[in-house]
Order: structure tokens, then C-alpha cells, then sequence
């Protein structure tokens, strides 16, 4: 029963990236041009509501609808890691002009060279792990 | 409607909406920690110990991502009857000098997601090299645009700012100074 809400909640999430076209290399070409708001519409008007609402669980101590606590992420400190880490996600994101949710949602559109995307990303997250003891965090 | 795009502020509310129900069932909102589980379900934690995970505590992750693919799925075969992406007339003429000559008329760039030029070992690497760096860059920074920028920054998370602010640094210098190079004739 839970297995099937988490699929509903992937197909509904995959349904709204494709037809929001966050999805689109394009849209994301054009927000780095600064040529449209559409992008910024999308993530600040997400980011408004999600905040109101995750002041709302703290706020209330809301607990999860199988009675559980809420925990939520708290990132761990630190500059170097989001700095660096960040700044090689958003060349790659530029280019392939998709981030992990939309390769999947491209991947299921029927765009075949995205999964030679998604294999470079599995190998990144690989490397990532192979280095991680070395790398500044 | 249905049928069209959809704008911004139907879009955007929507994505919280799936943070808070995946909140709301005790979970959390983000996509590339899937990219770890790939490596682990591939055998990564024969090299690295930091791969040997409990798979079966990702079990809902990996079924929103599979929702995910069938949501495109259905959102590309029964509901995007025209799914060319009217990005802006500036957009198109700078996509053009580039030599992206579907900009305008396609959903996604035919010039690198059409299966004819995966016989081009240019579109290879560059889909591989871009791929590399989300894959290595999110779990580097612990995050993408789901983990950070609306999930970590929903939650006040300075760490996330911070990550978010990369997304831009990186995307900014790849859309300016490198398409130039890479695209440029």
C-alpha cells in the first residue's frame, strides 16, 4: 500500500517536471541567460509554499501519517563542499540541462542519449565515493 | 490545459506539494542520493565501504524515481501534443548562433538528445562529461535542486544557500564562457 503511494507520488512528480518543462534543456538555457522568468517562478514559488509548510510541521511538532516523528534534514556545516560540489553540479546541469529528477522524467519521455547522461552520473556518484576520503568536506 | 504547458505558478507550488506529502509519510525530498543506490545495487561496495548500504531502506526512493520515469512517460505520449518549449525570441537567436537550430521547435535540443547524433562521439562525451559532473558534484555538495534548493532552503538551511549559489556559479560560467567554445563554429 505504501510501495504504490510512493510510485503515485513519483508519476505525479514526473508528470508536472515534463509539462512545467523544468525539464527542458531549453528552459534551463534560457534561465542562465536571465531571458524569462519561468524558471525562477517555478523554484521560488516552490520554495515559498514549501517553506510555509515546513514551518507549519515545526510549528504544530506535526507528525507523519503513520504517527512518526518528523525529522528534518539538517545539512551539516561547512563551506568547502557545497562551494566546489555545487559549482560542478551547475556546469553539468547547464550542459546537459537536466538535473537527477528530469533525467528520469526524460529517460521515461523517450529521449535515449539521456542515459548515457544518467550513466555519467552514476560513475560521478561513484567517483565521488571512491574520493571522498581525500577530498575536503 | 491539461494538454499545454504549464505555467510557473501551477508548476512550482505543485513540486512542494510532492515535498510535503513525502514529508508528510516520513521521508525526505530528493533525487540524487538515488544516484549512490545505482552504485551500490551495481556492486560500488566491493571498492568502497562507503557503498554498503541497507538497499532495502531506499526501496521508496527507487519507487519515485520508477514513478518518475512513468510520469514522463504518460506526460510525453498522451498529453504534450505539441511539446516544442516556446522559450523567449532572445533565447532562440542566441541558441541559433550556437548552431542549435531546433531551438523553438522541440522539447529537448535535437542537436544532443536526437538518437542520430549518439553516432557522433562528440554528443558522447559531452552527455558523459555533463553527466559526471551532477553525478560527482551533488553528492559532493549532498544535494541537488530537490535536496538543496527546495528542500535544504524550505528548511532556512544555510549549507543549502550556499550549494544553490554553486548551481549558478557553475551554470553561469557553462552558458557564457564554455557553450561558446564547445558549440561555437
Amino acid at each position: 500500500m505504501r510501495s504504490l503511494a510512493y510510485l503515485f507520488v513519483g508519476i505525479f512528480f514526473g508528470f508536472v517536471l515534463f509539462k512545467s518543462e523544468a525539464a527542458s534543456w531549453f528552459r534551463i538555457y534560457e534561465m542562465f541567460q536571465f531571458q524569462s522568468f519561468h524558471m525562477y517562478g517555478i523554484m521560488g514559488s516552490a520554495l515559498l509554499v514549501g517553506m510555509v509548510f515546513v514551518q507549519w510541521v515545526k510549528k504544530t511538532k506535526r507528525k507523519s501519517l503513520f504517527g512518526e516523528k518528523i525529522i528534518l534534514d539538517k545539512k551539516e556545516r561547512s563551506f568547502v563542499r557545497y562551494a566546489i560540489g555545487g559549482t560542478l553540479f551547475g556546469l553539468g546541469w547547464a550542459l546537459a540541462g537536466a538535473c537527477p529528477g528530469p533525467m528520469y522524467v526524460l529517460a521515461g519521455a523517450g529521449f535515449v542519449p539521456i542515459l548515457v547522461v544518467l550513466l555519467g552520473a552514476v560513475l560521478g556518484a561513484f567517483l565521488y565515493g571512491l574520493l571522498r576520503s581525500k577530498l575536503p568536506h | 490545459m491539461l494538454y499545454q504547458s504549464w505555467p510557473w505558478y501551477v508548476s512550482g507550488p505543485l513540486i512542494a506539494l510532492v515535498m510535503a506529502i513525502l514529508v508528510l509519510m516520513g521521508k525526505r525530498f530528493g533525487m540524487s542520493s538515488n544516484l549512490e543506490t545505482f552504485c551500490s545495487i551495481g556492486g560500488a561496495g566491493k571498492f568502497v565501504d562507503y557503498f554498503k548500504i541497507d538497499l532495502k531502506s531506499k526501496r521508496w526512493s527507487l519507487l519515485v524515481v520508477l514513478g518518475a520515469v512513468i510520469g514522463g512517460y504518460l506526460a510525453a505520449n498522451f498529453f504534450s501534443p505539441d511539446p516544442a518549449v516556446e522559450i523567449s525570441q532572445a533565447t532562440v537567436n542566441k541558441l541559433q548562433e550556437l548552431g542549435f537550430n531546433s531551438a523553438g521547435q522541440a522539447y529537448l535540443p535535437t542537436e544532443l538528445f536526437d538518437v542520430a547524433v549518439l553516432s557522433q562521439p562528440k554528443t558522447w562525451i559531452l552527455l558523459l562529461v555533463a553527466g559526471l559532473l551532477v553525478g560527482f558534484g551533488t553528492r559532493y555538495a549532498g544535494g541537488c535542486t530537490s535536496g538543496h534548493a527546495i528542500s535544504g532552503l524550505s528548511n532556512l538551511q544555510f549549507p543549502s544557500l550556499i550549494a544553490v549559489i554553486g548551481f549558478f556559479v557553475g551554470g553561469l560560467i557553462m552558458v557564457h564562457l564554455l557553450f561558446p567554445l564547445i558549440f561555437g563554429s
